[in-house]
């Protein structure tokens, strides 16, 4: 026991010994926490709309003002022609063209009826599934004020199904709020990762592992004397990641502090045999970094991170299950947005357990003192 | 019984295809000061991985103090002490966090084995506090020493540990093994040094993987079969083209300001090659017979050992 206490001292030693390491560890979930959920906003603002009016009528003028007043929009130009506009997209200043036939308001009082077209640039899916959506909201909001439509709804039994709804648990439906808790998982795990894979393979790079495998020392006084440190400064980081999320978001987790540590410490295990796994299949830093870093991309991009892992095809989703970080992602907002008690994620708990305990059998097998 | 006992070993690299050890068969009595010579890539770095238990050989046994290097690992690694040829300690930790590092992990302490490492430690006491990474090569060197003997081994296992250290510190070296083997430690060292050969009390000499010889320094000195020449003249490149091209001489060499020289039969004397290099035009000649050194030695046995080396290589 005396060895493995020594071990810990001289971990410890060596990690505050390097300032450049250590301000890394914390200042980089710290700013990256306060910067990537501001950046990471998928609420589209300012889509820009040129505007093709052949009509020139009032009614016209009218719906380009209640488009112009939702807020959501910026007029880019009024242009005389379709292919005049078109123009606009083609150099990128416009994300949508709105046409308006002549003969629009016209049609409208005489025959009740009629179509305006409207051309979305859909190089960002995103911004143009929003966009439109946008504009055929204020579109119907204009429609639904004309004086066509505001006499006939004075009718008694028009009919039609009245939607009224309120978000759970994100009353806002706030971007940020679904991300912050999934960026403080993804910081976690690239620093719990990154760390534990150098080290150990620096310590072969530099030959120090040489020098200890030729002592008495038993390979799970070396592994544990690894992971612990590791493990403490995750859970450090992870600390300094809710109060972040906490001062900068005003995000307070609904459910149980005790659920979320508990959940933290056992992915962090599951994290740090992945780490040292990595470590024993690579003999220099250089290798464990393109290696750690491969599976970590893999990790963000399929961890339901940034897209939902229900909408994946299905062998994207198996993939993603297969991911240690899917389940912590998903179990921390349910924690920290939902306040789930453990009997609703005792499933992804148990998954977590199988990771750790998969991850780090395997590098112990693969952990050799001779070779 | 011999402390050291290597077996027919025999170890490949990269599946088979890099020969490292070739059957080695190795015996080193206790509290013998035995010297491993032989150039860069000659295997010694692999024998000594075997011995100390971090590589397994492919054929044949090691066994080191009685216990087998493959089966018994564990009893070795408590009474061995080893030196790796790169410096391996903590860059990162001071001179005394390394010492008490490496003791604490054999399970004893600095003070416990003090004796054994004090004429060496009070050279580097003054940089207690300074980081391994810091110190000068000689000091790094004589910091590892003290962490493979921090635990009082049995056996002490130094790869190449004079290998880029200045002169005197390599003179000084050889004086803190001298000691070390007063106090009945058995010492393997080995080096690409001919000169530090005769400092040891036994030598193997190896070279790709075979061991060419292992004896006494004088015994291998003594071996040397035919008389050895020194040639010198006032161009010794010329001289040594003109005297690969003389019939009579069996093998040259340049060594240091003179060319050594053997013949290929008794009956050509140097009077004769001397001769015929006057008649080539090269002049102050001057010419003694000598005793080999070890590198001599080692030259002869290289060139004979070579074309069954290459042989075996196929």
């Amino acid at each position: 026991m005396s060895v493995l206490r020594y071990l810990l001292k001289k971990e410890f030693r060596q990690i505050f010994r390097d300032k450049t390491i250590l301000a890394m560890m914390f200042a980089m979930p710290t700013v990256q926490l306060i910067i990537l959920p501001l950046a990471m906003n998928f609420d589209v603002k300012q889509v820009n709309l040129a505007v093709v009016d052949n009509d020139h009528s009032s009614y016209s003028r009218q719906m380009v003002n209640t488009i112009g007043a939702s807020g959501y929009f910026r007029m880019v130009a009024a242009a005389p022609s379709f292919p005049a506009a078109l123009q606009y997209i083609e150099r990128e200043k416009a994300d949508l063209v709105l046409e308006i036939p002549a003969g629009f308001e016209r049609n409208l009082v005489r025959e009740g009826q009629q179509k305006v077209g409207i051309s979305i640039d859909a190089i960002n899916g995103t911004k143009a599934a929003i966009g439109g959506n946008y504009l055929l909201t204020a579109i119907t909001d204009f429609n639904k004020d004309l004086p066509v439509n505001t006499a006939a709804r004075l009718s008694p039994a028009a009919g039609g199904i009245d939607l009224t709804w309120s978000n759970w648990y994100n009353p806002l439906a706030i971007y940020k709020f679904y991300v912050v808790p999934a960026v403080l998982v993804l910081l976690l795990t690239l620093i719990g990762g990154f760390m534990s894979a150098l080290n150990i393979v620096r310590e072969k790079e530099v030959g120090t592992i040489e020098q200890i495998n030729v002592t008495p020392i038993r390979k799970w006084e070396f592994i544990l004397g690894k992971l612990i440190p590791f493990w403490l400064m995750g859970l450090i980081v992870f600390t300094l990641g809710l109060l972040v999320a906490w001062g900068v978001y005003g995000i307070w987790p609904v459910g149980s502090f005790a659920l979320l540590y508990l959940f933290a410490a056992i992915y962090l295990v599951a994290l740090l045999g992945f780490g040292l796994l990595v470590s024993t299949y690579t003999s220099n830093q250089l290798q464990a970094m393109f290696v750690a870093f491969f599976f970590m991309m893999i990790f963000m991009l399929m961890s339901g991170l940034f897209t939902s892992v229900d909408s994946m095809p299905p062998w994207a989703r198996l993939i993603a299950h297969l991911t240690p970080i899917t389940h912590f992602i998903k179990v921390m907002r349910m924690i920290v947005l939902k306040g789930s008690g453990f009997a609703d994620v005792q499933r992804e708990f148990g998954y977590l357990v199988v990771f750790a305990l998969i991850l780090n059998g395997w590098a112990i097998l693969n952990y050799r003192k001779t070779s | 019984m011999s402390t050291v006992v290597l077996d027919h070993i025999t170890k490949h690299y990269d599946q088979g295809k890099v020969l490292a050890v070739n059957d080695v068969s190795l015996q080193v009595g206790a509290g013998e000061l035995f010297g491993l010579i032989g150039p860069d890539g000659a295997g010694k770095t692999s024998l000594f991985r075997i011995l100390t238990t971090l590589l397994l050989p492919d054929k044949g046994q090691a066994s080191v103090l009685g216990y087998d290097c493959v089966k018994d690992y564990r009893q070795i690694r408590n009474r061995i002490g080893y030196m790796p040829g790169k410096f391996s300690l903590y860059q990162d930790l001071t001179v005394k966090e390394n010492l008490d590092f490496f003791a604490t992990l054999f399970g004893s302490s600095i003070n416990e084995n003090y004796a054994l490492i004090k004429d060496i430690y009070e050279q580097i006491k003054p940089f207690n506090d300074r980081r391994a990474g810091k110190l000068s090569g000689g000091m790094k060197q004589k910091l590892a020493l003290c962490c493979a003997l921090i635990h009082k081994p049995e056996v002490l296992f130094l790869d190449e540990p004079t290998t880029g250290v200045d002169v005197v510190s390599r003179k000084e070296f050889w004086q803190m093994l001298k000691n070390l083997k007063q106090q009945g430690i058995t010492i393997l060292v080995s080096t690409p040094y001919m000169d530090e050969a005769v400092l040891c009390e036994k030598i193997a000499l190896i070279q790709g993987g075979n061991i060419l010889s292992v004896d006494t320094p004088d015994g291998i000195r003594s071996k040397f079969p035919v008389p050895l020449y020194a040639i010198r003249s006032d161009n010794i490149y010329q001289l040594l083209t003109a005297l690969r091209k003389e019939p009579g001489v069996d093998s040259s060499y340049a060594f240091g300001e003179s060319i050594h020289i053997t013949l290929n039969e008794q009956q050509t004397n140097m009077a004769a090659i001397q001769q015929s290099m006057v008649a080539k035009g090269h002049t102050q000649l001057s010419m003694e017979q000598i005793q080999p050194g070890i590198e001599d030695s080692f030259i002869r046995l290289m060139n004979q050992a070579q074309p069954a080396i290459a042989w075996q290589r196929k």
